[in-house]
C-alpha cells in the first residue's frame, strides 16, 4: 500500500501551486493514473480522502483519468496487443510502452481571492 | 460579495499542471545515480516477494565474486536479520527498516548511502523492500532492476504482477534444485514473462547448489565493464568537495558530507 505516499507526493505539489497563485482553497483536483503504474486509483481515491481533511483541498473532489496500457512495436510502430507477447508479429522487435505508465496531477481549480 | 472582508467573489482559477507526481522521488534518484557514477559504481535494485530468496541470492554472489568489492543495502519493515546474513557472507551491509512503508524510496537510499564508502565498492546491491507491488514504482537511482522469482511462487506470478516484471532488466527464476518436486515448468515461466516483458532476461538460479549463479555473475561483470566502457559520465549538479545540503522531496533538508 503505497498509495498514501503517492498521496502525500501529491499534496507537496498542489500545496506549491496554491501557494505560487495565492490560492485560499482547492476546489477540484484531476490526475491520470496509468494502468501499468502501479497505483491503484481506488486505495488512492481512500487515501486522498483521508489525507485531503486538513488541508486546503478539504472541498475538493479527486479526478482519476485511468490510462490504458497501449504497446506498439520499436521499430514499425504498429500496436501490439496488451496480454500478447510482448513482440511485433510483423518484424519481430520488441514492443514499448506507448501509455498506460503515468502518475500526473493534470489541473486544478483554485479559489483565488479577488484583488 | 465575500463575506467576510467585502473584497469581492473569489475567483475560480483553472491552472494547467502536467507534474509527475513521483517528481521529487526522481530528482532524488538522479542525484543517487550521478553518485553512483561518479565512483563507478554498479547498482542493482533487487526486488521480490518476501521468500523468493533475495538474501540467498546475494549470498551466493558474494561467493561467486569475492574478488570484488560488493555492498548492500537490506531494506525491511523491521529488523537487521538481512544485513546480519549479507554481513556475515561477508558483503559490509546496512538495513533501512522502514517502519510500515512497503517500499524503498530514493531518499531512503540517500541517506543510507552516507554510510557506505562509494569509492571502494564496485557493485552495490540494495535489496528492496520483499513486495511484488510497491517497490516497482519507485526509483532508486539504480543502473538495473533485477528482480528474484522463486518457482515456488507459481508459473503465473509475472501475469498477476504485470508492473513489477515490465519494470525489471533481468529476472533471476530461483530455488530451482526444487523444480523436480513441483508441477511448475521452467519454460511456462519464460513464456508468461514475455507476455509483461518486452525483452525478457532470465537466468535459472539455485543459491543451494550454485546452478546459474555462474551466468548471472557474468551478467553482473558485462553490465559494469559496458558501463565503464560507454563511460557513463557523472554529470552531479554540484561538485562534491565538501559537505552539502539538499532539500528532498519532503521539504527535509539533509546536509552531509560524502566520502
Amino acid at each position: 500500500m503505497h498509495e498514501y505516499s503517492i498521496v502525500q507526493s501529491l499534496m507537496a505539489h498542489i500545496e506549491a501551486q496554491a501557494r505560487a497563485h495565492r490560492a485560499v482553497a482547492v476546489r477540484r483536483v484531476a490526475i491520470r493514473i496509468g494502468e501499468l503504474s502501479g497505483v491503484e486509483p481506488d486505495l488512492l481515491r481512500t487515501a486522498y480522502d483521508l489525507i485531503k481533511e486538513r488541508t486546503l483541498c478539504a472541498g475538493a473532489p479527486l479526478d482519476i483519468t485511468a490510462v490504458e496500457a497501449r504497446w506498439a512495436c520499436r521499430a514499425c510502430g504498429a500496436g501490439v496487443d496488451r496480454g500478447a507477447v510482448l513482440r511485433c508479429p510483423a518484424c519481430d522487435a520488441p514492443a514499448r510502452l506507448v501509455s498506460g505508465d503515468e502518475i500526473v496531477l493534470d489541473r486544478l481549480e483554485l479559489e483565488v481571492p479577488d484583488v | 460579495m465575500c463575506e467576510t472582508c467585502g473584497c469581492g467573489d473569489p475567483e475560480l482559477v483553472p491552472v494547467e499542471v502536467q507534474e509527475k507526481i513521483l517528481s521529487g522521488n526522481e530528482r532524488q534518484a538522479a542525484h543517487n545515480r550521478a553518485h553512483f557514477s561518479e565512483h563507478g559504481v554498479l547498482t542493482i535494485n533487487l526486488m521480490g516477494s518476501p521468500g523468493a530468496g533475495k538474501t540467498a541470492v546475494l549470498e551466493a554472489t558474494a561467493r561467486a565474486l569475492a574478488h570484488r568489492r560488493l555492498a548492500a543495502l537490506a531494506g525491511d519493515l523491521a529488523t537487521e536479520r538481512d544485513a546480519e546474513r549479507l554481513r556475515a557472507a561477508g558483503i559490509p551491509a546496512r538495513a533501512i527498516t522502514t517502519g510500515s512503508a512497503c517500499h524503498l524510496d530514493a531518499d531512503l537510499v540517500h541517506r543510507a548511502l552516507h554510510h557506505v564508502e562509494l569509492a571502494r565498492v564496485d557493485y552495490l546491491f540494495i535489496e528492496n523492500v520483499g513486495n511484488l507491488v510497491c517497490p516497482a514504482v519507485y526509483d532508486l537511482g539504480q543502473a538495473f532492476n533485477v528482480v528474484a522469482l522463486a518457482v515456488t511462487e507459481g508459473e503465473d506470478k509475472p501475469l498477476k504482477y504485470p508492473v513489477m516484471f515490465r519494470k525489471a532488466d533481468l529476472v533471476l527464476v530461483t530455488k530451482t534444485d526444487l523444480l523436480p518436486h513441483l508441477d511448475v515448468r521452467l519454460e511456462t515461466i519464460v513464456d508468461n514473462l514475455a507476455h509483461v516483458m518486452p525483452e525478457p532476461a532470465v537466468f535459472a538460479v539455485s543459491a543451494r547448489t550454485g546452478a546459474g549463479i555462474d551466468d548471472w555473475v557474468a551478467w553482473l561483470e558485462r553490465a559494469k565493464a559496458h558501463r565503464r566502457a560507454s563511460g557513463v559520465a557523472a554529470h552531479h549538479a554540484h561538485a562534491h568537495g565538501g559537505p552539502h545540503g539538499h532539500t528532498d522531496s519532503h521539504g527535509r533538508v539533509d546536509t552531509h558530507q560524502h566520502g
